[in-house]
């Protein structure tokens, strides 16, 4: 099975700008439209990047993805700014592996 | 802690015995695997932080400039600006072996890069030139991003399954099979004993005769 390329699913505001890098983006309207999106884009692309404020509404189908090494589904920010997803995916997978998380400031 | 449910033979001794054998060696190995799989891990979810604070903030400047240029620029013409990419990513993809987890390894082939803009510089404002420069240098370590980020997730999910299995060693496996052979040696010491005192009472029997 070859995979090798970069998708991107988000608001349409916010992932225009990829397209002009070449990177191959699919505006989704709302987490329905993405989460049949992604099903779809799984199988053929490497890595996909999708926006935090969509990322945050299905999170059962992103942990699908986490256990295989392909596809790797990243939450990026969109242009609304960050929501702290992504930094919170990084704490629960510390908190995951160690019991307490580390490596927050707090 | 329950014993297993065995006959007390000589046979059932040595099975159990090599059984705890194999387990205390098995917990040792898993022990040592887990200190590794997290000193790597911790490694990776350092490297993980510090790309994705890199990230977050670079890409939302470039976002709010890609805004900035929209704003201006009707949606039709932004659009058709970005239709047709001068030039496209392509990715060639591998898997690793991390502490026995297969992780992805991803590289971006890089495409000629002649041309970056697929516009006329007439039609759009500038913001747009600088929100593309950004991205494009973005994407390389966004693909970076995506790499790390997966694998400390499956080393994350390795690391939750290895502690599991040494806790069911530690504190199942070893000490039922200890118990047992207690049990078994105990049983077995008596069955001696009792056996030595048969001998002894028939001994008498026969003297008394």
């Amino acid at each position: 099975m070859r995979r090798g390329n970069i998708a991107v699913i988000g608001d349409k505001d916010s992932i225009l700008a990829f397209k002009a890098v070449g990177v191959d983006v699919y505006p989704v309207r709302n987490e329905f439209d993405c989460a049949d999106t992604l099903k779809k884009l799984a199988r053929t692309y490497a890595v996909i990047f999708i926006t935090e404020d969509i990322a945050e509404k299905i999170p059962d189908l992103l942990k699908r993805y986490k256990t295989r090494p392909y596809p790797a589904v990243i939450p990026i920010p969109g242009a609304q700014g960050s929501t702290g997803l992504g930094m919170k995916g990084i704490s629960d997978d510390v908190e995951k592996a160690i019991g307490t998380d580390i490596l927050s400031d707090k | 802690m329950a014993r297993l449910n065995v006959n007390p033979t000589r046979m059932e001794l040595r099975r159990l015995k090599t059984r705890l054998k194999t387990a205390v060696r098995g917990h040792k190995l898993l022990k040592d695997k887990a200190d590794e799989t997290i000193r790597q891990f911790m490694a990776y979810v350092k490297e993980n932080k510090r790309l994705r604070e890199e990230i977050e903030t670079e890409l939302s400047l470039a976002l709010r400039s890609f805004m900035l240029a929209s704003a201006v620029t009707t949606s039709q013409v932004l659009e058709e600006a970005v239709a047709m990419p001068a030039f496209s990513v392509e990715l060639t993809t591998a898997e690793k072996n991390v502490m026995g987890v297969t992780v992805p390894q991803i590289a971006v082939k890089a495409g000629d890069k002649k041309e970056l803009y697929p516009y006329s510089f007439a039609s759009v404002s500038s913001e747009l030139d600088g929100s593309i420069a950004n991205l494009s240098e973005l994407l390389e370590k966004m693909v970076k991003l995506a790499e790390v980020e997966k694998t400390c997730n499956m080393l994350a999910d390795e690391i939750e399954k290895n502690r599991r299995r040494v806790n069911a060693l530690e504190y199942v496996m070893i000490p039922q099979l200890e118990e047992t052979i207690k049990y078994i040696t105990m049983k077995l010491d008596e069955n001696e004993r009792s056996n030595t005192i048969r001998l002894m009472k028939v001994k008498t029997m026969l003297e008394e005769r």
